[in-house]
Order: C-alpha cells, then structure tokens, then sequence
C-alpha cells in the first residue's frame, strides 16, 4: 500500500506530477492551484506533467533535517521539464557524479512505512 | 521630506547565553540604545519590533519588563529583515508626521542547527523538501556555473568575514580561519562546507529614530530604509517554491529594494564606503554583490583577490564579521547591521574603523522572501 506524503501532488502508477497550465499567461505550474502563480488569474487548466527532464541543479543532504525521518544522505535538486518548469526534487543518491543538463527521469520513492513522494534519477540508471 | 536621525543604537552580543531570555536581550539593545539617545521615559510615541520566533507579544514582553508600555507596540515579523521591515515601518510614520521619536528594536533566540520554519508544511519537510542549506547550496551552485565563481573563492570570502571578526567584540566566532580549514570542514551540503554557512544564534539589537532636528545637528540619518518581497519565478529565491521558470529577467528581491532604497537615499552604489550584507553563507554574500550593484556578474573573484571588500580595501563588506562571524539572530540581524554602520559612521568602531565612512549600506534578505536594504549617511 502506498500513502502520498501529500495528495494531490503525484500519481504513483505510472508516475507523474500533477500541475496546471494557465490560459492566459500560459505558464505551467506545480503544484496544481485554484490561481495562476505566475498572473493571478482563475483560467488554469490541469495537466500532467512530462515525466522527464534536465538536470539544472543538485546536492546532497548529508544529516537528516528537523522534521524528516527517512534516509541520509539524500539527493536535492532541480529538474527542469520540456514545459520550461524547473522542479524542486529529490534526486537518487549518491549525486557525485551528476552533470548539468544530463537527462533525468521521475520515479516513486518510499520514504518509509509505505508513504512515498517523487524523485528523478538519470535516464542511464534505468538502460533508458 | 522629512531628515530622520539615528538618535541612538544599542546591542545585545550575538552569540550563545544559556539562562538569558529572548525578553532579556531586548532589554538589553533597548536600555542602551535609549541612553545613547538620552531619551526620557515617555520619549518615544511608537515602538516597532522585529522577531519570527520569540512568539506572541515579544516586544510587549521587553518594553513591559522596563515599564515602558502604553504607546503602540507593533510586532513585526517579515523572515530574516523583520528588524529592516521594523525600521521601514517606523521610519515612514516619522515622514508621515505620525510621530516624532520612534523605538525600532529585535532580538531572536534560535535553536542550533538547521533552521526550522512554520513556513513549510509537514509534509515538505518529511519529504525532505525543507533542508535550507540544500537551497543555499544550489544557489551556490547555480553562481558558480553563471558567475565564475570557485570553491576556493567561497572559502575566501569566509576567510575574509571570520577575519573581520576577530575585530569585533560583539561577534561569535572570533577565531580566524584559513581557507583550507574552511575547506576541511565537514561538507554540509555540496558545494557548502561548514564554515561557508552562518549559524543560527541569540542576540538583540535596537535603534532610536526621531525626527532629525531643524539645526542639522544630526550626526547620522536615515536616508533609507526598503523593504521589498519577490516577484514569482525564481525556483531559487528565498521564497522557496516547489517550481519556478526561467527567472532571467525577474528582479530578486534584494535588487529592487535596493534600487528603491538608492533612489530616495538619491546615492548610488559608488558613493558607499562601507556595506554590511547578507552572508547566510559564503555565496550569499557574493550573489549579493550582483543583486545590490555592488559589481558586475563575474567581478566577484577578482574582488576577493585585490581585497576591495576588506577592511583597508576600496569598499569594505561586513567589517563586523558578517553574520558569518556573528551568527544569525534571525530579527536582530538586521538592526545589527544598522548599529554597525552608525558606529562606523561616528567614527566609533574603534580597531575595526572605516576611515572616512559617510555613506553606508545595509542588506538582509531571507524567507518570505523578503529583502530589506537601508542606506545611512554622516
């Protein structure tokens, strides 16, 4: 049994990030709002997400933070999608020899006990 | 527009004191700060204070112990530039006739370690969506692939603040460092070691503003004082997004109030002799280079080389040591800030003087986001 870390986020099969994308300033967004982040308008329609990206930025956690109970050390990044949205992510440890730009791919992650939330990791770990 | 005086600074060290209360340190700042003013019991008509984690009614607390209550008291809590949001607030209500003499104070007492913040929901920081040096680390990152930065210019720039520290009494770390140690630390987040980040502290700080007499014989006013938020975009702004879009021709936060603040100041980044910004860690301090027009994108490490920023230098940044050197309580950061400057500009800083200050800058910028950038003249 798998328990989002928070709904309405994800899907879990198959993966993917529920966004919007705005009808006036047609700027994607996540997560899914009732209002465009970007120009305040009402006019945003929900999207799915591509399921791959870029690498646009990454680190490692190496001590785990207040309030978080999962693994250490974990990957921390930035993902950017075809849409032109950059996505704050977890990223698949260890993280030493990621390269900018490199091709990454969302994946399901538990974080324990069953409840789960997304990650990307690179296109070459999955022989993609 | 009416001139407003800074008629009085005081402080409260930063650092770690067991068995002294948040309310303690307050009263410290605030003792000093209206006796370097001689201001008499009921002087002040407002009070305004900066915090994010003292609580309900934190400055109520403060002016209560002195029995100095009965006039507003106005809590203030705007991230890491609470204590610049204050001074905001209270410098307008001087300009607007509100008041004539306004008290402006802040004080913090946080946990070590990694900060945590009621800004993020739980399920951010279960995620392990909520690591703040993670953010600051690919902020450092991102300015080292865009702006030519290295690791060895961050250790540096630490090099240079804990260096300045050493000079001020008044600051945590004391100690020099060289920048191989400040390479050997532990690696918190990478490209940030330990020494690159500033830690979370105690202490307070507080300012007298009052409306600048008509002979003149005000020694130092306030030209200044901003307070900006984020425009969206950036998914590495202090506003700490969950996503963002390309931010090229967003202004940070910190930019806009600067160019705010420069502009009613009616100075500009070449006639500031002496800067006190925001080092929360080492690239911090750098980007704000950029962001406050301090330098162009890629000037910084030739900067760090002729050491401009260093005491002695062309432009001096954080003589006091930088929160790098002081630590980082959060609502008297930056009013700590302003109590450094006006004593530069005295010509009170004793073994850390800025020869010549007459015009100085000071920046916060933090959760929220929110920026805050005060200018102070002789």
């Amino acid at each position: 049994m798998h328990t989002p870390v928070h709904e309405g986020l994800f899907t879990v099969d198959p993966p993917a990030l529920l966004g919007a994308l705005c009808g006036e300033c047609e700027h994607h967004c996540f997560p899914r709002l009732a209002h465009c982040p970007y120009c305040g308008c009402e006019n945003v329609d929900p999207v799915t997400l591509s399921d791959h990206g870029t690498l646009w930025g990454w680190t490692e956690v190496t001590t785990a933070p207040p309030g978080y109970e999962g693994v250490v050390p974990f990957g921390f990044g930035i993902v950017e999608l075809p849409e032109g949205l950059r996505i704050v992510t977890r990223l698949t440890s260890p993280t030493a020899t990621y390269e900018y730009g490199m091709a990454m791919r969302l994946q399901i992650v538990d974080l324990g006990d069953g409840v789960v939330t997304w990650e990307f990791t690179p296109e070459t770990e999955r022989g993609v | 527009m009416t001139s407003v005086e800074i008629a009085g600074v005081g402080l409260h060290p930063f650092g770690r004191f067991d068995g002294v209360s948040v309310t303690d340190m307050g009263v410290t700042a605030v003792k000093a700060a209206l006796a370097e003013a001689a201001i008499p019991r009921g002087g002040f008509q407002a009070a305004f204070c900066g915090t994010a984690y003292a609580g309900v009614a934190a400055g109520h607390k403060v002016l209560g112990a002195l029995a100095l209550t009965g006039m507003p008291i106005v809590n203030v809590e705007a991230g890491c530039a609470s204590g610049g949001a204050a001074l905001q607030l209270a410098m307008g209500a001087i300009q607007a006739g509100q008041y004539e003499s306004v008290l402006v104070f802040g004080m913090e007492k946080m946990p070590k370690g990694i900060i945590r913040s009621t800004f993020f929901e739980p399920w951010r920081e279960q995620a392990g969506l909520a690591v703040t040096p993670a953010y600051f680390a690919l902020r450092a990152q991102r300015l080292m692939r865009e702006s030519g930065i290295t690791k060895n210019d961050l250790a540096d720039l630490v090099v240079k603040n804990r260096r300045h520290g050493v000079n001020n009494p008044d600051a945590m770390f004391r100690k020099e460092v060289s920048a191989q140690e400040v390479l050997n630390s532990r690696l918190v987040c990478d490209p940030l070691h330990l020494f690159m980040l500033c830690s979370p502290n105690e202490g307070a700080a507080a300012v007298v503003l009052r409306r600048a007499p008509a002979d003149g014989s005000a020694r130092v006013t306030l030209a200044s004082a901003v307070l900006r938020s984020h425009l969206p975009g950036s998914v590495l702004g202090e506003a700490t997004p969950l996503s963002g879009i390309d931010d090229s021709f967003i202004p940070p936060p910190s930019t806009l109030a600067a160019k705010a603040a420069f502009e009613e100041a009616g100075v500009g980044p070449d006639d500031l002799d002496i800067v006190e910004c925001q080092d929360t860690d080492a690239a911090r301090e750098l980007l704000a280079w950029e962001e406050l027009g301090l330098c162009a994108s890629g000037d910084q490490a030739r900067i760090l080389a002729d050491g401009d920023a260093a005491i002695g230098g062309r432009r001096p940044v954080n003589v006091s040591g930088g929160l790098l050197s002081k630590g980082e309580p959060l609502g008297a950061s930056a009013l700590g800030q302003v109590v450094e400057l006006v004593r530069q500009l005295r010509g009170e800083a004793g073994i850390r003087q800025v020869a010549g200050a007459r015009v100085g800058l000071a920046h916060t910028v933090g959760r929220g986001a929110n920026a805050c950038v005060t200018i102070i003249k002789a």
